[in-house]
């Protein structure tokens, strides 16, 4: 069944909430008008407004309310409109979701599931459209996940909501229309990255949006006789490093891709945990593709100067192999 | 004061609560000592502690925490205790009236300046001895020292560093309590210099807007570290400030042990029979300097003084005495008994072992996680 992305994500929301009875859904807008980006459209008809649960602009005070609501037993859903606007409420997820656990002494878990919209490419300037994904990947005591694919967006809530521990999830907002046919096995191990597109000649690491960047340049790669593999990273903490090291080991040549800025992003960690591994099997210095360092601009020609673009993919796997 | 609130168009009540909640037994209001301590102090003839009339059992919580905390910045000074050391002393009316004012089942979630409300709220005086010594006894595995007493057992969520930290988290348990149906208080103690901060403001907010079971409660001892009330806000009447969100509002002389009891037990029942969330000002004072890095250079020395001068330990057992119900050789005895408890604590926390350093990493995750996020 072919079906959006969106509605990928809706119908995971929809199984939780049907299936467990401490799952709710807060945050801004999510249910009469629908979230502010249409996932959650219909729910607050279906689930009742206790369970769909809209709330003021006050990002500090719902999403420390979801850590609480975790520590209460339930399983909350907290869904913040983007990650610009998560700082507002990075207190609660740097000093309390991520480390209660430890910091009591093992005494309690935070099962909060923290999902919110990244990225730029829709002209929205510079206080909508960052890629922070990285600021969130260095906190221990959480695991940060990118759904890119549809079958992603359907199949990485539930296994989050099992996590005993905060969870967020990444959702690209230029992802959101994307629709493919969603196969029977959607199921997602939320420990793992996945290989997109075999090959041969140089490794492609992407995560969310660009990944269909990263997927479009080995399309034009292969054109022109070059046959590069994709590998999906969808689990930006913990990196499995596993499968990331033996794609090196097989084609030997790394190109990170990253909306994030290259200096201290999430880039910078695959490349040195790929020299911390396997070194001697790289036959060129590994290369990243990152967003210029500026603020993300409006005018059209320049946002699309600023991100990682199939070309810039490409021009780093030709630059790698010297052709 | 109380100021009438009216719940806001559509908002959701709770509903109130018509039984106690299932865990919630008869609030043994304090930890009996461990029996050598009881047997070292105790008058002969005295009660035991959960026997005593309510008063004794406030003089002798008030007691216990001076004399924990007295001897905390003893071992400060001794290097058996390290980082920042926030002491309670002058302000334990506040805790010892308010935890008094709660049932067992209640949560408390609190500050960094939170040894004395762990304490009432039953954590062994020995789990937290051991916990800022460091030591895997502890009532954090000494994880957390002395500004993150935890136990989650007792519904103690924590001493939060983060000033203003705690109140999320405590309208967040409330909401939990109201979408499984529990009835069932949230305690959320804050200074007065949390009042200052955004989280407070979206707290007290959503707490009123959801009609939720949280009991604010506000210690104001004054200064924010080392900032005066009125170098902090611009309103410095707090309770017109939380009465701005049609919550009730209630003051009480935090230097009174009974005061604090009363209001406390009065803002609890409404908030219990399902009168939204409500906001206690305890105004009170402390006698020691923020912590022990603070050499106090914001406040006058006169002005300490006279604070000291209704002190609340000495106050309410002068009130008693005059009551007669508090003789000076009870009064001696419950010290002594304080004290043999805190002797005891120190001794249990000097002979724990540490937490080896193999462990470091433990707790960091849920241990289940390995096996519950596989694919589904």
């Amino acid at each position: 069944m072919r079906i959006s992305y969106r509605e990928a994500m809706r119908q995971a929301l929809r199984e939780a909430l049907a299936n467990d009875a401490r799952v709710f859904l807060m945050g801004e807008d999510v249910g009469r008008y629908g979230g502010s980006y249409a996932v959650s459209k219909g729910l607050l008809e279906e689930f009742g407004p206790e369970r769909i649960r809209d709330t003021p602009l006050s990002e500090l005070g719902f999403v420390g309310a979801g850590v609480g609501a975790a520590l209460g037993g339930m399983r909350p859903i907290v869904e913040v409109m983007t990650v610009n606007f998560s700082l507002l409420a990075l207190d609660q997820v740097v000093n309390s979701a991520s480390l209660l656990r430890h910091m009591s002494g093992g005494q309690c878990s935070v099962p909060m599931v923290l999902r919110m919209a990244t990225g730029a490419g829709r002209q929205l300037a510079a206080q909508h459209s960052h890629s922070l994904e990285n600021w969130y990947a260095h906190i221990p005591g959480i695991r940060v996940l990118a759904p890119a694919t549809v079958a992603d967006a359907r199949g990485m809530l539930a296994p989050a909501l099992a996590d005993p521990d905060p969870v967020v999830i990444f959702e690209h907002a230029q992802l959101y229309n994307l629709e493919d046919d969603l196969l029977d096995d959607w199921r997602c191990d939320i420990a793992r990255a996945a290989v997109r597109r075999p090959g041969t000649r140089a490794s492609v690491f992407a995560y969310g949006g660009c990944l269909p960047k990263a997927l479009q340049a080995a399309e034009e790669l292969a054109a022109s006789g070059i046959d590069v593999e994709v590998v999906d990273l969808r689990v930006l903490r913990p990196l499995d490093i596993d499968t990331i090291a033996e794609s090196v080991r097989r084609t030997h040549r790394a190109v990170v891709v990253d909306e994030g800025w290259r200096s201290g992003s999430l880039a910078a960690e695959v490349i040195a945990r790929i020299a911390e591994t396997c070194f001697y099997d790289l036959d060129a210095p590994p290369a990243r593709v990152c967003s210029e360092e500026v603020p993300i601009p409006y005018a059209k020609h320049l946002e699309d100067a600023a991100l990682p673009q199939p070309a810039k993919i490409v021009a780093a796997v030709k630059e790698l192999l010297n052709v | 004061m109380t100021r009438a609130r009216k719940p806001a168009a559509g908002a959701l009540a709770t509903p109130p609560c018509t039984s106690r909640p299932a865990d919630a037994k008869p609030f043994p209001l304090t930890q009996p000592p461990p029996k050598r301590a009881r047997k070292a102090g105790r008058a002969p003839g005295a009660a035991e502690p959960a026997e005593r009339p309510l008063e004794l059992r406030l003089l002798a919580d008030m007691l216990r925490i001076r004399r924990m905390e007295e001897k905390c910045a003893e071992l400060y000074g001794a290097g058996k205790i390290r980082g920042f050391l926030h002491l309670y002393i002058g302000e334990e009316a506040c805790a010892t009236g308010a935890m008094h004012a709660l049932a067992a089942g209640d949560n408390v979630v609190a500050t960094y300046r939170e040894h004395g409300h762990a304490l009432l709220r039953g954590v062994a005086m020995d789990a937290i001895m051991a916990e800022m010594f460091g030591k895997a006894a502890g009532c954090s595995r000494g994880r957390g020292g002395s500004m993150h007493l935890f136990d989650v057992s007792r519904r103690f969520y924590g001493g939060n560093a983060i000033v203003g930290g705690g109140l999320p988290l405590a309208v967040g348990l409330a909401l939990a309590d109201r979408l499984q149906g529990v009835c069932r208080v949230t305690a959320c103690v804050f200074g007065e210099g949390a009042m200052a901060e955004g989280a407070f403001h979206e707290s007290i907010n959503l707490a009123a807007l959801w009609q939720l079971p949280v009991l604010f409660c506000c210690e104001n001892n004054l200064y924010a570290m080392g900032t005066a009330l009125a170098r902090s806000e611009s309103q410095t009447d707090l309770c017109a400030k939380a009465a701005s969100y049609r919550v009730a509002s209630f003051r009480a002389d935090g230097m009174d042990v009974r005061a604090v009891f009363d209001t406390v037990s009065r803002a609890a029942q409404q908030v219990r029979e399902g009168g939204g969330p409500a906001f206690v000002e305890l105004q009170t004072y402390r006698f020691r300097a923020h912590s022990m890095f603070d050499p106090d250079l914001y406040r006058d020395k006169a002005e300490i003084e006279q604070w000291k001068q209704r002190g609340p330990i000495h106050s309410f057992s002068a009130q008693l005495k005059a009551e007669g119900s508090l003789t000076e050789e009870l009064f001696l005895a419950l010290d002594a008994e304080a004290e043999a408890e805190v002797a005891a604590a120190i001794a249990f926390a000097e002979q724990a072992p540490w937490e080896p350093v193999a462990d470091l990493l433990k707790d960091v995750h849920t241990p289940a996680a390995a096996d519950e996020r596989g694919a589904r």
